[in-house]
């Protein structure tokens, strides 16, 4: 399990093919890759704040609970902080299992724990200023199907 | 003596990332009760609870928690994470 919480940004494709590479006895790798949007062009960036400590510890836990969960032979988590354009990589994790269901099921599960979990803000900087990205009911339902 | 940090916009409506306090609070709610009563800006960042959340220690709880033993407490809004 590698966690990595980083303002500087990261090579997706380098990272599936050297956690792929690494794994043993899996049959699937699944990744996820969250980018910053540009909101049809309004948007400039995003910064995204965190707790540093917190982070790190909340971003464990979510991953060692779907380690317990699945059947899983490794977990990557990289979620990045600071000032990000748009079209930039925010984040991303990799979930490799001997087979493809708990691959899925425990990326989707660290995303929506993840959203609303782990202790980061983002706001959204734009040309009419700057504004705190809300949190979304929506974010907090998709809890409960786990 | 306890640190409290602030993050995202109760930072802002603040004006500063973390303090170090001396409190009697017994729980977060006292504590949210002591930090209102102080200024303006705290009574504006502690308004509205339902848009805050609280973690001890880095382990996110709830407002009527104990605070006993606790070193660190910080208030933030809803995480936005992923």
């Amino acid at each position: 399990m590698r966690v990595a919480v980083q303002s500087l940004p990261f090579d997706v494709g380098a990272e599936v093919s050297a956690f792929t590479a690494a794994v043993r006895g899996a049959g699937a790798v699944v990744s996820f890759t969250g980018l910053v949007r540009d909101e049809g062009g309004t948007l400039s960036g995003m910064e995204i704040e965190h707790y540093p400590g917190m982070t790190e510890k909340a971003i464990r836990g979510i991953a060692e609970a779907a380690v317990s969960r699945w059947s899983l032979v490794d977990v990557l988590v990289i979620h990045r902080h600071g000032k990000l354009a748009p079209g930039e990589a925010i984040m991303m994790v990799a979930t490799a299992a001997p087979h493809r269901a708990d691959a899925f099921a425990a990326a989707e599960f660290l995303m929506d724990y993840l959203k609303s979990r782990a202790p980061f803000w983002k706001k959204a900087l734009g040309a009419g200023g700057e504004a705190w990205v809300a949190a979304k009911d929506a974010d907090e339902d998709a809890l409960k199907r786990w | 003596m306890i640190d409290v940090l602030y993050f995202a916009w109760v930072r802002e409506r603040i004006g500063l990332p973390r303090e170090r306090l001396e409190t009697s609070a017994a729980t977060v709610a006292d504590l949210i009760a002591e930090l209102r009563a102080r200024e303006a800006r705290y009574a504006a960042a502690f308004a509205d609870l339902s848009s805050l959340r609280v973690a001890l220690d880095q382990e996110l709880a709830s407002f009527d928690a104990p605070l006993a033993g606790v070193r660190e407490v910080a208030f933030f809004p809803p995480m936005t994470g992923g």
